[in-house]
């Protein structure tokens, strides 16, 4: 009878289903990263020149900076001259219509799960399809425009809505932020804007899925979201790409502003490609994630379900401006095999009566690494401002890591800040427990994984969080020896 | 129904039993009683099947199969349960769903079809009812928080809910006080059957108060010394285990 250490390591087993290319002509600059290519990316867009002037500030500052390393992840060096900046399906024509889309597109989007046509498209969630670098389609655009909600590509946005893009793009995450917020500033290809009008509760679940399918491309998209006074919006964001052997690139920038009497509520399901079982290949997700309470009892709550990616850093963070501003991080992070993850979040109290919740569920198995890092910072301003931050760990098998990296700086005595976390193994135990009630060791790890990370998964959107659960079995689950 | 010939079995290379035997027919209760370190607890984890104990020799056929070629969740198909001494907590899972998947689990293994969810929910209502217990324990997670009273609490009523043909219950009595013993035998009286067996595992006669058996064995070193009727825990309680050590030096 095999050890039950073996079983779970075995059990982590299972194929990444969304590896399929799709053969598609694209219409792609040659790899490495100058002035020239940044110049091609703008003028392939047609931006308007203060864009192009701000990529190109950025590019210069991130010419001097260094790439940072105090994450706990190891990956060798990236070369960032062999990284194709832009690939982009060739256009047959303009198109008037999702139906003039090239099919190869929409078969694609099917095959994840994402259907465009008008007559399958999911009920309820509009969806802008990002294809490497840029946008091929958005769902329901009609019906959001009669709200007065803009919802399109980024390069739509600049183009159609350039007083909005200029007012708050890098309004919450500088170009001069990080090495790879600035990387992703300068040669920026395509991403998601929104804008919600005052009062304004959208009445869809909106949504973008990224699909990386270029070879040797990296991508870099950016979303920027805005919510006007006393309006709401739910958004989610999944993501998959090839199986390649190489690695691939991706260094996103994600924006939100929230105004007075404002919600945001973001969700990921982050599913890259995680490289194979002996860590070959893989996405390097490199992200920065940032949202700003603005206004008076604002509010942004960020859910991510990172079960991808061969290297995860990312730290979707709130900045608690307005007085009485509430920030969330609900987190489930899986690194399984090689995949290697340090991500957590950064609540900034600058406002009076703010608050802010942390729930970081981390869960190791394989040889994988998996890291929370996190700051919560109570500014002197922020006068009655109150944190909770609950960080566990869970290990299946024993040759897989769990770190905690928690950060607090309190500057005001008036502050409240309580902090959980727990190291837990599933338990031989516990599955012996199952078993004995005729529960097979499969069921039961995935039970027990589902409990551990419930508090999160009933964060997400319910038309999400079936894919999600599924999702956390595949990327668990395998042949049982 | 089972029936376990001179079975030697131990843990990391220590032999703890030393060639048990034992018959159990349908309708049959049964108390097995020893002082600690006599081989109690490693015969209910061999029989249901624990990893990391190790038979070396003897058979132990259930229903007509060998039950040590079956894989713990096979026995729970065949009709075997344990209640466990100390029941694990599962955070997060809560308990309706983890019975639900259990008991649909082994109606599988049994090739039936499995029990809608809302059938699932009025059955265990019933069972609830029967058992005179709360049904708050199922909108919690399993065993999670739970004092110890609840958690054997517990394990009664998930063995009224799957209904198995052999129940072994571990120690159960442990660390109960007289209330929660009483309910506890409440449960398992109330499911015995003719069609059913129970063994009780105990270091005190206590429990055989409430639980009343039809065959006391008393295990010693590994084996079964002396067996009788319900009188002979009596005797033991009076006369404490070195009497039984005493008897069996002399013989």
């Amino acid at each position: 009878m095999a050890t039950d250490t073996e079983t779970l390591e075995s059990f982590a087993q299972q194929d990444y289903k969304y590896g399929f290319y799709t053969n598609i002509e694209a219409d792609s600059a040659p790899p490495g990263l100058n002035e020239d290519i940044i110049r091609l990316i703008s003028s392939k867009k047609q931006e308007p020149e203060f864009l192009l002037e701000w990529r190109l500030r950025a590019y210069k500052r991130w010419k001097e900076m260094k790439e940072p390393s105090w994450a706990f992840i190891k990956y060798p060096a990236i070369n960032y001259q062999d990284v194709v900046y832009y690939s982009a399906p060739k256009k047959k024509k303009e198109l008037k219509s999702l139906e003039e889309v090239d099919p190869e597109l929409l078969k694609t989007y099917e095959r994840l799960g994402i259907p465009l046509h008008e007559q399958k498209r999911l009920a309820g969630v509009a969806v802008d399809a990002v294809f490497d670098s840029v946008s091929i389609a958005t769902t329901y655009k009609a019906e959001l425009e009669k709200h007065g909600i803009i919802f399109c590509s980024f390069s739509e946005a600049a183009r159609e809505h350039p007083e909005l893009v200029r007012k708050y793009l890098g309004s919450v995450v500088p170009y001069t932020d990080n090495f790879f917020a600035t990387l992703n500033s300068a040669v920026f290809t395509d991403g998601t804007f929104v804008y919600i009008p005052k009062g304004v509760r959208c009445p869809l679940e909106l949504s973008t899925y990224f699909r990386i399918n270029a070879e040797k491309t990296g991508q870099f998209e950016r979303t920027l979201i805005v919510a006007d006074e006393g309006s709401y919006v739910s958004y989610m964001e999944g993501c998959t790409a090839p199986m390649r052997d190489e690695n691939q690139l991706h260094a996103a920038v994600v924006e939100l502003v929230a105004l007075d009497n404002a919600h945001i509520k973001y969700s990921t399901i982050q599913n890259w490609y995680p490289g194979d079982r002996e860590g070959k290949g893989g996405i390097y997700n490199f992200v920065t994630k940032r949202g700003l309470c603005a206004g008076r009892n604002s509010k942004i709550s960020w859910t991510q379900v990172e079960t991808g990616s061969a290297i995860t850093w990312k730290y979707p963070s709130c900045i608690l401006k307005g007085d009485n501003s509430v920030g969330e991080f609900y987190s489930v992070a899986i690194t399984n095999h090689h995949q290697q993850a340090d991500t957590g979040t950064k609540m900034i109290h600058i406002g009076k009566n703010t608050a802010s919740t942390i729930v970081s569920k981390g869960i190791s198995a394989g040889v994988g690494q998996n890291s929370y890092r996190g700051l919560v910072k109570i500014m002197k301003s922020a006068d009655g401002a109150r944190n909770f931050s609950q960080c566990d760990s869970m290990l299946m098998g024993d040759k897989c890591g769990a770190h905690t990296f928690p950060y607090i700086d309190v500057k005001n005595p008036s502050a409240k800040v309580e902090h959980e976390a727990s190291t837990s193994k599933i338990g031989e135990d516990q599955i012996f427990y199952c078993n004995q009630r005729g529960i097979s060791t499969e069921d039961a790890v995935s039970m027990i994984v589902h409990g551990f990370c419930k508090e999160v998964l009933a964060e997400l959107p319910m038309e999400f969080a079936v894919e999600a659960r599924r999702l956390l079995e595949i990327s668990l689950e395998g042949s049982v020896g | 129904m089972l029936s376990i010939r001179n079975l030697r079995a131990g843990i990391e290379g220590r032999e703890i039993l030393k060639g048990l035997d034992l018959d159990i027919r349908p309708g049959e209760v049964h108390a097995i009683m020893g002082a600690n370190g006599s081989g109690k607890s490693t015969l209910a984890n061999v029989l249901s099947g624990r990893d990391g104990y190790e038979v070396t020799s003897g058979n132990v056929t259930f229903n007509g199969k060998d039950l040590l070629e079956l894989d713990p969740e096979e026995r729970a198909g065949e009709g075997l349960f344990m209640a466990f001494q100390y029941p694990v907590e599962l955070p997060g899972v809560l308990g309706s769903y983890f019975l639900r998947t259990a008991f649909n689990s082994i109606r599988r293994y049994r090739g039936e079809s499995e029990m809608a969810v809302r059938d699932f929910a009025a059955y265990m209502k019933d069972k609830a009812k029967l058992l005179e217990l709360s049904e708050d324990l199922l909108s919690r997670p399993v065993n999670e928080g739970f004092s110890g009273g609840e958690k054997k609490r517990n394990e009664i009523f998930q063995m009224a809910v799957l209904n198995p043909k052999l129940a072994i219950l571990d120690e159960t009595d442990s660390g109960l006080d007289i209330d929660a013993l009483q309910v506890v035998a409440n449960g398992v009286n109330k499911l015995r059957s003719k069609d059913n067996a129970v063994v009780v595992i105990t270091h005190y006669q206590r429990l055989l108060n409430y639980i009343v058996p039809d065959f006391v064995h008393v295990l010693l070193d590994g084996k079964i010394v002396k067996s009788g009727g319900k009188e002979l825990a009596l005797e033991l309680e009076n006369r404490g285990y070195a009497w039984v050590r005493e008897g069996t030096a002399q013989r």
